[in-house]
């Protein structure tokens, strides 16, 4: 017995919704064959299926053949593995078996899938109570190794190699039943189950239509497996003497009688053993590999070649960025100079923030604005060095409160910005680790970069709880993440930015994952911070009306790019770059005219695998002209604080005062 | 997606009215209860889904028909299946299994006389297995973190597999090969000395070992990629902070369900790993049991088994519950 | 054009009541948004009309009579919020469409109504055969309202169909509700956490707080001068809100 069943394909990603999103479905499962583990599993299970088939036409007889004079005999030129008690030689007999041995193994995993898919599907099918006796049932069903329950059945079924199928197929049936009940929960806990519940397609309909091919791929990666665990689970009970009976054998059987005579001839244990080893190892593997080839690839496991990483600049640049006019300024916390983030891909790399410049003043706080994907998150964590290591940052100048991150730091750094430097992240719940109480998480702050001790560090916490307005402080600190509300823990992480004297907060969208009336509470905590320190505040966000709430300063973010810089008071009035103007005009307010339709950006964000040569916004512009398409703007100043990127910046824009802009049919 | 506004948070924030960990407590104890009532259940039920006469299986088709008579009134076989079932329930109890068909020993001792031996050897694999496999499978996920040691792991993801996929008594037979017969440097039966001990604890631990390093391994890398870890990092604490204190609780909280099948599994794989090395434990016991048929004996023996498992499952569960306070509300 | 009507609604979950004696009508030919914060209820109202949400007392009336919940003539259709999780990815949106159309319709009739309900929402007849893969969000949120027009509803539940969405891409989507209403006379009950959205498509408002309706009434009347605390605050938070200012 390999342990347990039921890990498969661990190493792959395993969630039967992104299964199935890439439309190349078979050259996803062709990927099996394309690394060199997968190829010798794909290979030898083709020999074995092979050899099931012809060893015993041609060597039955031989394999067979009792010879009395050479009983136990060592390997030998006729008898490579030597011979057993009656003379019989046991590499044909060891061929001879593999149809038995791989046959039973297929006959109980057809049966564990089987058994598995009834008891998996049936919650779905029978309804609530019903199913949940089910699922109660595998649940203690499972909880008993495979092998025990062959051994219960084994006695059940009656010592022999019915016996045995029957066994180790319904003792495998408990695992595989609770695959099927986790993938089919997974599938119908999708909105499209949901759906066409409601147009009233029956349940069994659903069954074969939407879950069924949804789970298939993981179900037949895991029969797979589960057939390589059959083999070794049978090869175990036929060893035990549980299993097949003479004069019929498997690798088992075979390895049974090998054993008996280890010290007289190695060779006869050896040669069933190995193909035991041999069989499982195939399956398993061609499992594995399955599992990782149709599980959908992360991009750390896409194979990227760096010798043919291209030139970091796909187009190039429009000359060096100017500076943010605020460069000069001397109380700069943030100094960002034509930042460029990249990552490696499938074909060389690909860059999705392109030269980005800004600069912050001590407690000024600019709020950065764009569609999702256009950068804002990557161009934050690389400010803040957050991004993982396959991430490709490149920098003319990145000055974080005084500090060169193009320059490697040491501990001083370490302790400056940990103090200094402040993030609040989206997702409350998931920013926080769960298994530790919030208190302590707060506290190590201060312990490790303040060197306060465990008392005086957990009295910080307590009081920048409260400085957060979290009523009760005291007893929070001991309480865990999950069981504070969304907005509390948001306003505990800004605590815990402010364990340390921050002088810089980053906030990526920190409001998203809120309730509009939470929301409020936590931007006017931002305000409030940044308002009695002179704290200042990069505030990323989707949401144009927020920023322009609660920030001076605008930067528009478009492909990976600044396209607009501006005063946050401007944005309704004064914005100059189209894209700009659209985005204010695109989200509904309480003054929204209701007589007339919606703004709307047509087409889609660029793709930063694809970014087009000229403006990045031509093909989604109404102002765009041949130029635009030819020649990329630079983000340019006119003298004052505003800079946009734009030819035309400014220009009319023609909206035809009948037409609705979305009367356009989208063909992509 | 940047804007998914407001729903989906995952755990309500409703734990702080009931006492969290009296409802586990109960339920938990709930689940046990049941568990071991089926499992008492099927150990009835499998006398009687033989096919055939239990009896005269087991004394053979030539004894005498009276004596297969007594022995059936003897066992109770004649009385109603519900006086049957209960008088199993209350025998199990009261710590009455029966007596052996053959040696007529009272099941009881052979479970008493065997027991320990087996409890060694799956306490001690198990020991042998997560002191191999945390240390190497959680080095091995921070050197494949994202991004890190394409190579690396791909070397770790074969061996382990490898390993893992060996079946227990294979190894067994290849150790005894190797250190009985070759070098003759280890005892490969009985457990007369320490050193009997070694070979068996190795045959088990290797592939649980291998399975729970892979495991923790993808734990790990997986973690490492979580939010709460960027907040670490956000934290500019140093990196062995933020790999033990923050991501190895977690990796292992996630690995801890798997360790309890794991070692459910081993206490399994000691009825093949006995058999190997002569070990005379419970498992070379049911074995010989099931080839003479000797029924009450492998009942009380599958039931011994199956209480281990349960009681191991409910450890886990607790564990589970102690290292990450959300799994208790997780089930309501 | 129809009139759905909740009397009484309650729903529960073990001993929680999530919907507790909701009365709300969606009269003929009428967008009634609902607002709230998350959990107050709002969805499980939605899913309970749909059938999706077990009703625990009350009842839901389509012009008079119950509403149909089991069966295959569906006159309340559904439209959810994650344009990523409400479309089969394994199906062509084409068959995703087809699939909620009348038992009734043979080959050729559906493949013209699944054109027609394409370029209804805007959407290029000849990508019946796209897999929802090879659509952005917004897109994928069309496709769900074609299928849901398909069932040829009464009534549609839209539930937070926007709020997935870039801004840029909600104005496709909202302009597409407001016209699919008028062309089409739908009666709809629109839910959304977005004051400004609701106030945008809808007639009525109705507003959830904690399982309860606390306040409903015309929208331009709601917003303009709501009667209870809780919808002040609600409107008090619109990011821009004048009244935010002066609100403590
Ligand atoms: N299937 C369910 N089981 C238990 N509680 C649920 C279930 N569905 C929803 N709830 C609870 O019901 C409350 C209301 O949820 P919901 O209807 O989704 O609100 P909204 O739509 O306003 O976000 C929440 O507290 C939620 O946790
Ligand atoms: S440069 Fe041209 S295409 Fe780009 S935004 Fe300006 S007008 Fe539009
Ligand atoms: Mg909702």
């Amino acid at each position: 017995m390999a342990g347990v069943d039921g890990i498969a394909g661990v190493d792959a990603v395993s969630d039967p919704s992104r299964a199935g999103r890439d439309p190349r479905r078979a050259s996803r499962w062709a990927g099996v064959v394309r690394t060199p583990l997968g190829l010798a599993a794909v290979v030898l299970t083709l020999a074995l299926l092979v050899l099931a088939v012809v060893a015993p036409m041609l060597w039955s007889a031989d394999a067979s053949a009792v010879d009395t004079d050479d009983i136990l005999a060592g390997p030998s030129a006729e008898h490579w593995a030597g011979t057993d008690n009656l003379g019989r030689d046991i590499v044909l007999r060891t061929l001879v078996a593999t149809r038995l041995s791989i046959g039973l193994a297929l006959g109980a995993t057809a049966i564990a899938v089987v058994v598995g898919l009834v008891l998996g599907t049936a919650p779905l099918l029978l309804g609530r109570r019903a199913g949940r006796a089910v699922v109660a049932g595998v649940n203690v069903a499972v909880a008993f190794p495979g092998l025990l329950l062959a051994l219960f059945f084994a006695v059940v079924f009656g010592v022999g190699a019915t016996g045995a199928v029957l066994a180790v197929g319904f003792a495998g049936a408990p695992s595989f039943a609770r695959l099927v009940q986790t993938l089919v929960a997974g599938v119908a806990a999708h909105d499209y189950v949901s759906a066409a519940r409601v147009a009233g397609v029956g349940e069994l309909r659903i069954l074969v239509r939407h879950v069924l091919p949804n789970i298939a791929e993981p179900l037949i990666v895991n029969a797979t497996i589960g057939a390589g665990s059959a083999l070794l689970s049978f090869a175990g009970l036929s060893f035990l003497g549980l299993g097949v009976q003479a004069p019929a054998y498997d690798w088992g059987r075979l390895l049974f009688e090998g054993v008996g005579s280890l010290y007289v001839n190695p060779a006869a244990a050896f040669a069933p053993g190995a193909a035991v080893l041999l069989a499982g190892l195939a399956l398993n593997l061609l499992g594995e590999s399955a599992a990782k080839a149709v599980g959908v690839a992360s991009p750390g496991e896409l194979s990227v070649a760096p010798r043919r990483r291209r030139a970091a600049r796909a187009t190039p640049l429009p000359g060096p960025a100017e500076p943010d006019p605020q460069a000069d300024a001397p109380d700069l916390v943030l100094d960002v100079r034509d930042l460029h983030v990249g990552f490696p891909a499938r074909d060389g790399r690909v860059e999705p923030v392109r030269g980005v410049t800004f600069a912050v003043r001590r407690g000024e706080a600019v709020g950065i604005v764009g569609e999702s994907g256009s950068g804002k998150s990557l161009t934050a964590l690389a400010v803040a060095q957050l991004l993982d290591d396959l991430a490709d940052v490149r920098a003319e100048r990145l000055d974080v409160l005084g500090e060169d991150l193009t320059a490697p730091g040491g501990e001083s750094r370490r302790h400056h910005l940990g103090t200094s430097l402040a993030m609040v992240f989206q997702d409350p719940m998931s920013s926080f680790n769960p298994t530790t109480r919030v208190g302590a998480q707060l506290a190590e702050v201060a312990r490790h970069h303040q060197g306060m001790g465990r008392r005086e560090a957990m009295d910080r916490a307590v009081d920048r709880l409260a400085a957060v307005r979290i009523d009760d402080a005291e007893r929070r600190v001991r309480q865990y993440p999950h069981e504070f509300s969304g907005g509390m823990r948001q306003r505990a992480m800004i605590g815990m930015g402010l364990m340390g004297s921050p002088e810089l907060v980053i906030a990526d969208e920190p409001t998203t994952a809120l309730d509009v009336t939470v929301q409020q509470q936590v931007l006017d905590l931002l305000q409030a911070i940044r308002r009695a320190d002179d704290v200042a505040l990069v505030l990323i966000s989707h949401d144009v009306t927020v920023v322009g709430d609660v920030c001076d300063r605008v930067l528009v973010m478009y492909a990976g790019r600044v396209v607009e810089d501006l005063p946050a008071t401007g944005l309704t009035t004064s914005a100059r770059h189209p894209y700009t103007r659209a985005l204010v005009a695109a989200v509904p307010t309480m003054d929204t005219d209701l007589d007339r339709p919606l703004t709307v950006i047509p087409g889609r964000p660029v793709d930063p695998a694809d970014v087009p040569v000229g403006c990045a916004y031509a093909a989604r512009c109404p102002l765009a002209s041949d130029r635009c398409r030819a020649e990329d703007p630079p983000l340019a100043g006119d003298g004052t604080a505003h800079r946009v990127a734009c030819w035309h910046a400014g220009d009319p824009i023609d909206v035809d005062p009948g037409g609705r802009p979305l009367a356009q049919v989208e063909a992509t | 997606m940047a804007t998914t506004a407001s729903p989906g948070v995952a755990w309500p924030a409703r734990t702080l009215d009931a006492r969290p960990w009296l409802r586990f407590g109960l339920r938990r104890a709930g689940r046990l209860l049941v568990s071991l009532w089926v499992l008492l259940t099927a150990s009835f039920l499998m006398t009687h889904l033989i096919p055939g006469d239990p009896v005269r299986g087991a004394l053979g088709p030539t004894a005498p028909a009276e004596l297969v008579a007594a022995k059936r009134t003897a066992l109770g076989l004649d009385d109603p299946l519900p006086v049957q079932y209960l008088d199993h329930l209350r025998g199990v109890l009261t710590g009455d299994l029966g007596t052996s068909l053959i040696s007529q020993v009272p099941v009881s001792d052979v479970i008493g006389q065997r027991l320990p031996a087996t409890l060694w050897l799956a306490v001690l694999g198990f020991a042998v297995a997560v002191a191999v496999a945390v240390p190497v499978g959680v080095a091995a996920g921070v050197l494949t973190r994202r991004g890190h040691g394409r190579r690396t792991e791909l070397a770790f993801t074969g061996t382990s597999v490898v390993l893992g996929t060996i079946p227990d008594f294979l190894v067994g037979v290849a150790l005894v090969y190797v250190f009985g017969v070759r070098l003759g440097l280890l005892p490969v039966a009985g457990n007369d000395t320490l050193s009997s001990l070694v070979l068996p604890v190795l045959a088990l631990a290797i592939g649980p070992a291998a399975i729970l390093a892979r495991v923790l391994r993808v734990e790990m890398v997986r973690v490492l990629q979580a939010d709460y870890i960027r907040t670490a990092r956000a934290k500019r604490l140093p990196a062995r902070t933020v790999h033990l204190r923050h991501a190895l609780p977690n990796a292992l909280t996630a690995a801890l369900t798997l360790c309890g099948l794991l070692l459910g599994a081993l206490v399994a794989g000691t009825v093949l790993v006995e058999n190997v090395f002569a070990w005379p434990g419970l498992g070379s016991t049911i074995v010989s049991s099931i080839l003479t048929k000797d029924y009450p004996v492998v009942q009380g023996i599958v039931l011994v088994y199956g209480v281990g498992v349960l009681l191991v499952n409910t450890l886990v569960d607790v564990a589970l519950a102690l290292l990450d306070p959300r799994s208790m509300i997780r089930e309501d | 054009m129809s009139e759905l009507r909740f009397e009484q609604v309650s729903v529960r979950y073990g001993r929680s009541t999530v919907v507790d004696g909701v009365s709300l009508v969606v009269p003929p030919g009428e967008v009634v948004g609902l607002v709230g914060e998350s959990g107050s209820g709002k969805s499980t109202l939605a899913r309970a009309a749909v059938g999706l949400a077990p009703l625990h007392g009350g009842s839901i009336l389509l012009d008079g009579e119950p509403v149909p919940l089991r069966g295959r003539r569906r006159p309340v259709q559904m439209v959810f919020q994650d344009p990523f999780s409400s479309l089969d990815p394994r199906m062509t949106i084409g068959a995703s469409i087809a699939e909620a159309m009348p038992r009734d319709l043979d080959r050729s009739a559906r493949r013209v109504e699944v054109a027609r309900l394409l370029e209804l929402v805007h959407l290029d007849a000849a990508r019946a055969d796209a897999r929802p893969a090879e659509l952005s969000g917004g897109q994928r949120q069309r496709v769900a309202l074609a299928r849901a027009l398909a069932a040829r509803p009464a009534v549609v539940v839209a539930d937070e169909i926007t709020s997935a969405l870039d801004v840029s891409v909600q104005g496709t989507v909202l302009n597409l509700v407001r016209e699919l209403q008028r062309e089409l006379g739908l009666s709809m009950l629109f839910i959304s956490h977005n004051l400004a959205v609701v106030r945008y498509v809808a007639s009525y408002v109705a507003v959830m707080h904690r399982g309860v309706v606390v306040e409903q009434g015309p929208a331009a009347q709601v917003l303009a001068e709501p009667a209870e605390p809780y919808t002040r605050d609600l409107l008090a938070a619109v990011p821009g809100s004048t009244l935010r200012r002066s609100h403590p």
